[in-house]
């Protein structure tokens, strides 16, 4: 008895295998009978390109009648783009900081390595800049780069070892510092006297916000403007507002095709037809509704753009040469901020 | 059934499948805890037994080691403690609610660590619940070690209470009540009769906790406030090495990791086994 219920058991499992395994065929050939783009980008852009790709798939349907579908992957930059260099199949990095970009193109070869000469703006459709959010009055007056580094005030700002966000407020700050001393020097020692005013570096720029905001830590947080807009609006504007620091950076969130991963998936076109749209006028609108700076100012709607203060921004490379420089000066092992931290 | 005179070749075993489980597990654990391991081991000794030396001497990397460590043995030291006494109270005694408190016990195994950090950390911020109170009286725990500290006792509670648990309710009250009808005191009964036999668990308990704590990341990171050179765990270290592109880097300090706890978990083995000779329990 039980030597013939085994094999029958055997059989009926395999079966159940091979049907189970056939239903998953017929569920992915359904699924791409749409084309699938993965845009993997970093984390405060969530609510933005859950705009732009419903925008670009109706564009893209009425233009050519394909139906196409455009997933986003987000997290901290750094990691998302090492989950394009460990094989995720990205047809479209849009990424915090173009040095982590060119890690990609360094470390893979699936990006060429004049990747930012391929597209309008140096691959930028947008750019933001770094500005204060202090709680509401501003009850310790800060108005500019200087107020941070006095003491007694408490900085929150994440680490710019791990988060692109971390590593503009940094190089925002040092930019400052050189640009009214014009030393490197100066610039090393305004830094050093910035981070010891940091009581916490949380790993990713949305960490930062929340231990601001919601654990009311600190006096002042250096945001991504967008960021900094976003908690007006989620917290209320009755709790915090923004300082506009007299300069800042342009801080430049790029956007490369993956070159070898859409060759091998077949999506080249569609995936230069996305990147093309963040350059169009709806696109750009949407930009501006999010509160990211449009790189063409036309197509935004006026009070968005009026929302976005006007300030002096400076370019780091302008200051540091090429990003390859940056990064190694500043944030790799041994770099600038390796030598602020040691107490 | 074979026939009489030849002996068979093999004996049919009285505990069957000896074979197919022992290969079974080999296989199992080669695939997935020797494979990685070798892999790590591999990929960090490129560079290697000076490079990984030089590692571990960079100023950073022995603070957030140092850390790491010795927080972890305190953590796993008061779990361990504290956990005995919780073991305790829910074996050995009758209330409303027992079940859902021994329920409560694991709650810490299920949560995802993120959460428990993120929930630890809003209690023991300035404006917290907890931290409110503690802070007008000087007492900082979020964003400094301290923080690291209560994180990890957190995760490390379930394994010390549920590896004694069981001792506890093996443990023989006639024993107790002989010791106390030949004269012991209280405090005798509790140290030369109750407290040997459950010293094992404690240990595994100990350990158990320990080795969680060491590599705990989630809960701690939220909490931690990561300030280098003050509250910086080692394993956030790891991670920053990764957003480095520093895959060697990240592998050495891991390999470091794991031949401390190896060898602080061998000598917490031994003590287990001399315990167990001692007091020839369990």
């Amino acid at each position: 008895m039980a030597s013939e219920s085994r094999p029958f058991r055997l059989r009926s499992v395999v079966a159940a295998l091979v049907i189970g395994g056939a239903g998953l065929l017929t569920l992915s050939g359904a699924v791409s009978a749409q084309t699938q783009l993965l845009n993997v980008s970093y984390d405060p852009t969530r609510e933005l390109y859950r705009e732009i790709n419903q925008a670009f798939a109706d564009e893209w349907k009425a233009q050519t009648g394909e139906a196409v579908n455009v997933r986003a992957s987000h997290g901290g930059s750094g990691a998302q783009a090492r989950t394009v260099i460990d094989g995720i199949d990205a047809d479209v990095v849009t990424l915090g900081i173009p040095s982590d970009i060119d890690a990609i193109a360094k470390a893979t070869k699936k990006i060429p390595t004049d990747w930012r000469s391929r597209l309008p703006n140096n691959s930028l459709p947008y750019t933001s800049t770094v500005v204060f959010l202090v709680r509401k009055g501003n009850p310790k007056g800060i108005k500019d780069w200087d107020d941070l580094v006095k003491p007694g005030i408490q900085v929150i700002t994440p680490n710019p070892k791990t988060s692109a966000g971390g590593r503009w407020n940094f190089l925002a700050a040092w930019g400052y510092s050189h640009a009214k001393d014009g030393s490197a020097d100066k610039a090393k020692e305004f830094v050093t006297a910035l981070y010891r005013n940091v009581p916490v570096l949380d790993t990713g720029a949305r960490g930062s916000t929340v231990t601001f905001a919601q654990r009311a830590l600190g006096d002042v947080l250096p945001a991504w403007e967008n960021e900094a807009f976003l908690v007006l609006d989620e917290f209320g504007r009755d709790k915090f507002e923004i300082v506009v620091p007299t300069l800042s950076i342009l801080a430049e969130p790029p956007v490369a095709l993956v070159d070898a991963n859409v060759d091998a998936k077949g999506t080249r076109k569609v995936a230069e037809g996305y990147l093309k749209f963040l350059y169009s006028d709806k696109a750009q609108a949407i930009f501006a509704k999010h509160h990211y700076r449009p790189s063409k100012a036309e197509a935004a709607k006026p009070e968005d753009l009026a929302a976005l203060p006007n300030l002096k921004l400076f370019t780091i490379e302008s200051l540091q040469g090429n990003w390859d420089d940056i990064q190694k000066n500043n944030f790799d092992s041994g770099g600038l901020f390796d030598q602020i931290s040691k107490r | 059934m074979r026939s009489g005179t030849l002996l068979p070749l093999k004996q049919a075993s009285v505990m069957p499948g000896f074979g197919i489980t022992l290969g079974y597990t080999l296989i199992y654990l080669s695939l997935l805890v020797l494979l990685p391991l070798g892999a790590l081991i591999a990929k960090a000794s490129g560079i290697g037994l000076s490079g990984i030396v030089a590692v571990a001497a960079e100023p950073r990397v022995a603070t957030a080691l140092w850390t790491s460590f010795s927080i972890s043995l305190v953590a796993a030291a008061v779990a361990s403690l504290f956990g005995l006494l919780v073991a305790w109270v829910l074996t050995r005694y009758d209330f409303p609610g027992r079940r859902i408190v021994d329920a409560i016990v694991d709650l810490p195994f299920a949560l995802p660590t993120a959460v428990a950090g993120i929930a630890l950390a809003a209690l023991y911020a300035p404006n917290g619940w907890v931290g409110s109170f503690l802070e007008p009286l000087g007492l900082k725990v979020a964003y400094t070690p301290l923080g690291i500290f209560v994180a990890l006792v957190f995760i490390g509670l379930p394994f010390a209470v549920r590896t004694v648990q069981p001792l506890i309710a093996e443990s023989e009250r006639e024993l107790e009540e002989a010791s106390a009808l030949l004269g012991a005191s209280r405090w005798r009964t509790v140290w030369s009769i109750l407290l040997p036999p459950l010293l094992p668990g404690v240990l595994t308990g100990f350990a158990l906790a320990f080795a969680r704590a060491v590599g705990e990341y989630g809960s701690v990171i939220f909490i931690a406030g990561n300030l280098p050179y003050v509250s910086e765990i080692a394993p956030l270290l790891i991670v920053i090495k990764l957003s480095e592109y520093d895959y060697t880097g990240a592998t050495v300090i891991a390999t470091i990791m794991l031949a401390i706890s190896f060898a602080a978990l061998l000598v917490i083995n031994l003590l287990q086994a001399w315990s167990r000779r001692r007091f020839g329990h369990v």
